[in-house]
């Protein structure tokens, strides 16, 4: 059999690097299994219809915002406050768009949609490590791809098994696995501990994020992370100032 | 849709949020052709990661109620980020942070319930 060699290999450095985005997310997914799960068990003591459960892990995909979301719904607010508080807890992935926008700029226009979709914490943080390394591979749009199609199934896999589990163990939503997600992000943030000027922005940011929870809307979250950012950047600037010689 | 039982304001929610939720994350795109960011604004984008995932963290773990500050050794949520902290920073392996980090927590949280 004659194999034609020159477009299968090209082939096949795209299909490995869409798997290694998605092994490399394997943490990750382990991490969002019970989240999902509990969100779909809780669904129906917030008083959320299956559907409007399932759509959110369909068409949001956005673990905090669904839980936020869930929260107001179980309280009676309106929709339309609802959609405002999901824009308040998500503006921080604007953040990551602007990271990935030099990255993504000379893909076509339907990749940047599709990945736009997926661009939730888990896979910007493990596509942006890939991006952001030298190593001269292109193509590496199918590790991002990888990632978060790995990612999108397994949300709304859990979501789905939740709300089935949901109906015979309800007290599972009591379990605590919802610790789930800080221990999943305290293990992304350690690696970036590598600095003075990030130690300086992750305790900026944590010790803002408490003196700020009360804001309303969950602004807090926002005022934080922008607090750590300033925090980094001029600690980073005090260091070199130094090091040149005031 | 689902035929069970979603309303009406339902539908209007999830398509409320899906539209905001995927508006933030594309908006940049289309436009990004056209500017240049300010290279302080370049330099401050490597502190995002981490930024965010702390500010998320530290309230989820020190306030689990959502309202008051807990820092008693009675708190699993601390007892179990401590954990992580610890088994993060010595293995520096991902995979090994959660799982050990969500048993620690599941040990104290149940310990706490018998005991």
């Amino acid at each position: 059999m004659i194999r034609p060699d020159t477009p299968s290999r090209s082939n096949h450095s795209r299909v490995s690097l869409f798997f290694e985005g998605a092994k490399d997310t394997f943490p990750l997914v382990v991490g969002a299994v019970p989240f999902g799960i509990i969100f779909g068990a809780l669904a129906d003591t917030a008083g959320l219809s299956f559907g409007a459960a399932m759509g959110m892990s369909l068409f949001v995909f956005a673990g905090s915002a669904q839980f936020v979301a869930m929260g107001l719904a179980a309280s009676g607010t309106p929709w339309p406050m609802i959609v405002v508080t999901t824009f308040v807890v998500n503006l921080r992935h604007m953040l990551y768009s602007a990271t990935m926008v030099p990255f993504y700029k000379k893909l076509p226009h339907a990749w940047k949609i599709v990945l736009a979709f997926g661009l939730t914490d888990e896979t910007f943080a493990v596509a942006v490590t890939r991006y952001s390394k030298h190593d001269g591979v292109s193509d590496k749009h199918y590790y991002n791809l990888g990632s978060m199609v790995f990612m999108y199934i397994n949300w709304n896999l859990c979501t789905l098994i939740g709300l089935t589990a949901g109906k015979t163990f309800p007290e599972i939503s009591r379990w605590g696995l919802d610790f789930a997600m800080p221990a999943t992000f305290i293990g992304i943030v350690i690696p970036y501990l590598a600095s003075k000027p990030m130690w300086a922005a992750v305790a900026t940011a944590g010790t803002v994020s408490i003196a700020a929870q009360g804001l309303p809307h969950k602004l807090g979250l926002m005022v934080a992370a922008l607090a750590g950012v300033t925090a980094g950047v001029v600690c980073e600037k005090l260091f070199r100032d130094r090091k040149k010689g005031k | 849709m689902f035929g069970t039982g979603i309303q009406l304001s339902e539908i209007y929610m999830v398509a409320g949020m899906a539209a905001v939720t995927f508006g933030i994350r594309y908006i940049l795109f289309p436009v990004s052709g056209r500017m240049q960011f300010p290279r302080l604004f370049e330099k401050g984008l490597s502190y995002v990661p981490p930024a965010v995932l702390t500010a998320i963290i530290v309230p989820s773990v020190l306030m689990p109620d959502g309202k008051t500050l807990d820092l008693n050794l009675d708190n699993p949520y601390l007892i179990g980020a401590i954990a992580a902290c610890i088994i993060g920073g010595v293995f520096k392996n991902l995979l090994l942070t959660i799982v050990l980090s969500m048993a620690v927590f599941l040990g104290v949280q149940w310990f706490f319930a018998v005991g």
